[in-house]
């Protein structure tokens, strides 16, 4: 434990705004993934461990769409729409069927479907890593000294553009009829299908939406570094501690927690860079002893 | 009265077990083979590992996801203590691998002991996530402690392994024997246990939880006891899978080796006794067979559990006896 490293980068104005931009970049990009795991599990139910293949997905297609039209805003787009029909599919074609079936047989059926996945990229994209789709020329430009700390402008778009998705989803979640339906299903689902409501069609739009968040993250990770089979593992793993603390199925617990966990990661990586993760793993041990419906679930 | 042995079949069950220990030693001598030799050992290793989860997941119904933990635990306790200056100070000679092994499934079971008190408390989903997140706490922990554990390199160096009543166990043929006298002992105590009222009353928590308590009995104790008998079994694993490869590696403490146990228990059966050691056995061949043939071991892997989860939907061991009850 480096305690002295810690309070030198806090009492400096450039090393805390710079582990303090850095926090929120990882945060954000986690909180666009974790939101999608949060609010399938919200809906639907299910755990989706497939939810970080999703992610790999989503960089994988923006990459493709990338070397043929050389396009960074088609890219990500279409990559995440990629995902998110593969999500449709995914959810249709075999998600549904255990949805009545236990955790353990829904836990290993997305787990397959991560094996799978992580082979089949490597089939058809080759086992390198691939160099990531790059950020886009406006932003080439030479990083930003705020008090002399480095902070890369691409780092506060990718925070906006998350911000900017997570206000829309609060939007869609809270002012829409859809959203209205949403949330109903999420509590009462017979209810709705007796009013004569599909929840078959709410759940598998809520799975492309879910799927949709997961690719959206991975091309735009696709924008910050390089491409390679089994990229989703550790975000998955992160998204659960962000699903964990934040409560199960709150998207607005999912943004807290999202800042909290990239806040452990970047200011522990000065105070005790081997044990990082340790770190956010006690958090989540810590929250589920102390208060096992996280910060913004609902107890039950 | 609650007890932890049952004893009706005992005589018949140690026999089929000393029988099965001597026709798997025949084998040894009828193919000479070192690559079925090394299946074998594994199946019992990998099997003991995914028996000792079954009795979570199939006889309590609690999906625990961290089960590598004290895999892990058992295997750098052994390790650390054969490669200890403990062994030359106090001249152990050869008590030295006795007493690490019984070293392993201690400490394994000290740390389930810690960890289901706390686990337990939860339910379904979280009890699962609990169980992930505190396999990932200790895995960061043994990353962490470099000097320790060798860190991401892991244990290395190797250690002796002094012999010990005439068992070399650097001699294939002597871990051959050792590894699955041990392993089909304990499958043997394990079935007696599960058995017996104590294991009954683990199906009456998992079908219907509110009957125990009206019967006013501890389900908390008897879900504790159970995640404790879990770890250390899965601890001893470790110590034999230590033993085998004389060394120890993070990797078996990270989350998809907690996955591997629940494939095989998916893949033989749970309802079944001995389906998680049918699992393992389907499981090793499966890599031997696929890691010769193909560099794609997942893609085979998945779509084989994919056939199982929306195929078969049971284990093939559980779907044997099913047919063959049904006639």
């Amino acid at each position: 434990m480096e305690f002295v490293a810690l309070l030198e980068c806090i009492t400096s104005p450039s090393c805390l705004l710079s582990q303090t931009a850095g926090g929120l970049k990882i945060g954000m990009l986690l909180f666009l993934v974790a939101s999608g795991l949060t609010l399938v599990f919200g809906v639907l139910g299910v755990i989706n461990f497939a939810h970080g293949a999703l992610y790999m997905l989503g960089a994988y297609f923006s990459w493709q769409v990338m070397s043929v039209t050389g396009h960074f805003g088609f890219s990500v787009f279409l990559g995440a729409l990629g995902v998110s029909i593969f999500g449709l599919l995914f959810e249709r074609g075999l998600l549904s069927r255990v949805y009545k079936a236990d955790l353990l047989i829904q836990i290993l059926l997305c787990y397959s479907i991560v094996l799978i996945l992580d082979d089949l990229v490597m089939i058809i994209w080759g086992d390198e890593f691939l160099s990531g789709i790059g950020v886009p020329e406006i932003f080439q430009i030479p990083p930003l000294f705020i008090f002399d700390a480095i902070i890369p402008p691409f780092h506060l778009v990718i925070i906006s553009i998350s911000l900017l998705t997570g206000i829309a989803l609060w939007l869609l979640m809270t002012k829409t009829r859809f959203g209205h339906l949403v949330r109903a299903t999420a509590i009462n689902p017979s209810m709705l299908e007796a009013l004569g409501i599909n929840t078959t069609f709410i759940k598998a739009s809520v799975f492309m939406l879910g799927s949709f968040l997961a690719g959206f993250g991975g091309a735009l990770a696709a924008s910050l570094g390089s491409i390679v089979s089994g990229m989703g593992n550790s975000i998955l793993i992160e998204s659960f501690i962000v699903t964990v603390i934040g409560g199960m199925g709150s998207i607005g617990g999912a943004f807290l927690a999202s800042i909290i966990i990239g806040m452990a990661r970047s200011f522990g990586a000065v105070a005790m860079p081997l044990f990082t993760d340790g770190l956010m793993f006690l958090i989540m041990v810590l929250v589920l002893v102390l208060r096992p419906q996280g910060l913004r679930g609902e107890k039950k | 009265m609650i007890t932890f042995f049952k004893q009706d079949n005992f005589f018949r069950d140690a026999t089929v077990a000393f029988l099965s220990w001597l026709l798997l030693i025949g084998i040894y001598y009828l193919i000479p083979d070192p690559g079925i030799h090394d299946i074998i050992q594994k199946v019992f290793i990998l099997g003991l590992f995914a028996l000792s989860l079954n009795i979570l997941i199939g006889y309590l119904g609690l999906i625990a996801f961290g089960h590598a933990t004290f895999f892990a635990t058992g295997a750098y306790t052994l390790g650390l203590f054969l490669q200890s200056n403990f062994i030359t100070d106090y001249n152990l000679g050869a008590l030295s691998i006795p007493i690490a092994i019984i070293l392993s499934i201690l400490i394994s079971g000290i740390l389930s002991a810690i960890i289901g008190a706390i686990c337990i408390r939860l339910k379904d989903i979280y009890f699962s996530f609990l169980t992930l997140a505190f396999q990932m706490f200790i895995y960061s922990i043994i990353l962490a402690l470099v000097n320790i554990t060798g860190g991401d390199q892991g244990l290395m160096g190797g250690f002796p392994k002094p012999p010990f009543l005439g068992l070399d166990l650097g001699q294939p043929f002597d871990f051959y024997i050792f590894t699955l006298f041990v392993s089909i002992f304990v499958i043997l105590m394990l079935r007696q246990l599960i058995e017996s009222s104590f294991g009954y009353g683990l199906r009456m928590i998992r079908d219907n939880p509110e009957r125990p308590s009206a019967l006013g009995f501890n389900i908390k104790n008897h879900k504790l006891i159970a995640f404790i008998l879990a770890g250390s079994i899965a601890g001893l694993a470790g110590s034999l899978q230590a033993l085998l490869d004389v060394g120890a590696y993070p990797e078996w403490a990270f989350w998809s080796k907690s996955a591997e146990p629940l494939f095989m228990i998916l893949l033989g059966g749970m309802h079944t006794f001995l389906g998680p050691l049918m699992g393992a056995l389907i499981f090793e061949i499966l890599n031997d067979f696929v890691t010769a043939n193909t560099r794609y071991y997942g893609l085979v892997l998945g779509l084989v559990i994919l056939g199982f989860v929306l195929g078969l939907r049971q284990g093939l061991l559980d779907w044997l006896l099913m047919q063959f009850n049904r006639k």
